[in-house]
């Protein structure tokens, strides 16, 4: 599996100079498979660069949502296929207990927020809510579960020829809980991600930081690590950084993370235009 | 191991920081977490007893009436909260591990997440004083 980073940033878009290594787009990664079918996670302003770069002949095209805050979809009208006639696009999402998918995306998708509505999309859009168990697309299997987060919000593990990536951009597994971890039973997540080959995970917080923000869905560095080392990963990528984090406060908390835990996982940042191999011929 | 559902690990977590009495149990009736101040009505440490079976759980704790008679299970509001999918409350007797006997008056719901998922139950209770 081919895995792009077109947007690793959480909350806010954050472009200058001081950003430059680890990129201002929000969430979006890609992951191209044995047979070239791309799945794409999430929708934030990344999203707007991989729709450039895909085929004008791709007929169809399968975005999975983790949940719809705004920095995971905010690029969503922006992705060229989306105003393309003829595309096929399924997007899945968290079901909610009241609104429909499509009505939840259709509150951003609408004047006053954005001038144009999904009607006047010209793709053929397929809503698709969640959890619902596995879901096969193409050559990909696709675990969704629901993880811990405000507001509905899914993870995902999406497998292929007996290698797997997992998706947890948007995670506080260590909320209430007095000394995390606690053990795998208990541990929102851990099905996603255990014995994964790549771990994509939120980063978002230096510990300090987040003691002032329990609760607000995010995990710090040193949570991140601690799931990736009870889940036993193979690779972490730190994502979902801070839209105040320069690429010089990054670069010194994961080196100091490294440092300090000296994790069993290889660690990569996550950085915008990033590409990660997994697996080969197992 | 299988991790639990999320609404299912919010809920102990939750659970952890109550003062109230918090009973959690699966869709089959097995024990999943008690919380501190149940252990003390209960007579027992959730870290020994552990998570149980339905049966397990019913040899362990037992439940009379008033009159000393064992409830029927079907009685108990954590169960008409599990079979019925719905809110329950009742007062009964339970023999803590620790002997002698309590009255203790119990709600119960059901936990339903996202996509109406069914859970399994949670029981808060108490002790009625004498």
């Amino acid at each position: 599996m081919k895995v792009t980073f077109w947007g690793t940033r959480g909350s806010l878009p954050s472009p200058g100079p001081e950003t430059l290594e680890f990129g201002g787009n929000t969430s979006c990664v890609s992951i191209e498979g044995s047979e070239e079918t791309v799945i794409v996670l999430d929708a934030g302003t990344g999203i707007r660069k991989l729709g450039q770069q895909l085929p004008e002949t791709i007929k169809k095209v399968y975005i999975l949502l983790t949940h719809l805050h705004m920095d995971h979809v905010q690029g969503l009208p922006f992705f060229a296929p989306l105003r393309r006639k003829g595309v096929e696009v399924h997007i899945w999402g968290p079901a909610s207990t009241k609104l429909s998918l499509r009505s939840r995306l259709l509150r951003y998708l609408s004047p006053p927020l954005f001038p144009i509505s999904v009607r006047e999309i010209l793709s053929d859009l397929h809503f698709h809510e969640l959890p619902s168990g596995m879901i096969d697309i193409r050559e990909f299997q696709v675990t969704a579960q629901m993880i811990i987060h405000p507001n509905p919000t899914v993870g995902y593990c999406i497998r292929d020829r007996g290698y797997s990536v997992t998706y947890l951009p948007d995670h506080e597994p260590a909320l209430g809980v007095k000394s995390f971890p606690i053990g795998e039973d208990w541990t929102s997540g851990y099905n996603l991600a255990e014995g994964t080959d790549l771990l994509i995970h939120d980063s978002q917080y230096t510990k300090e930081e987040y003691e002032q923000r329990v609760g607000f869905g995010h995990s710090c560095l040193n949570h991140a690590f601690r799931f990736g080392e009870l889940a036993q990963v193979k690779e972490f990528v730190p994502f979902h950084h801070d839209p105040t984090h320069t690429d010089e406060m990054l670069e010194g908390m994961i080196a100091n993370t490294v440092r300090d835990l000296k994790p069993s996982f290889k660690v990569t940042p996550g950085k915008e235009k990033m590409v990660i191999e997994v697996g080969g011929n197992k | 191991m299988t991790q639990k559902e999320i609404e299912v690990i919010l809920a102990r977590q939750l659970a952890e920081y109550l003062a109230v009495a918090i009973f959690i149990v699966d869709t089959d009736g097995a024990l999943l977490y008690y919380n501190e101040t149940a252990e003390s009505i209960l007579g027992s440490r959730y870290d020994e007893t552990g998570p149980m079976s339905a049966n397990q759980l019913a040899g362990i704790f037992r439940t009379v009436d008033q009159d000393g008679q064992p409830l029927k299970s079907e009685d108990l509001p954590l169960v008409k909260a599990l079979t019925r999918r719905q809110p329950a409350h009742g007062s009964l007797w339970i023999e803590p591990l620790n002997g002698g006997l309590k009255k203790i008056a119990v709600t119960a719901f059901p936990i339903i997440g996202q996509a109406n998922r069914f859970l399994g139950a949670i029981a808060i209770f108490w002790e009625v004083p004498r």
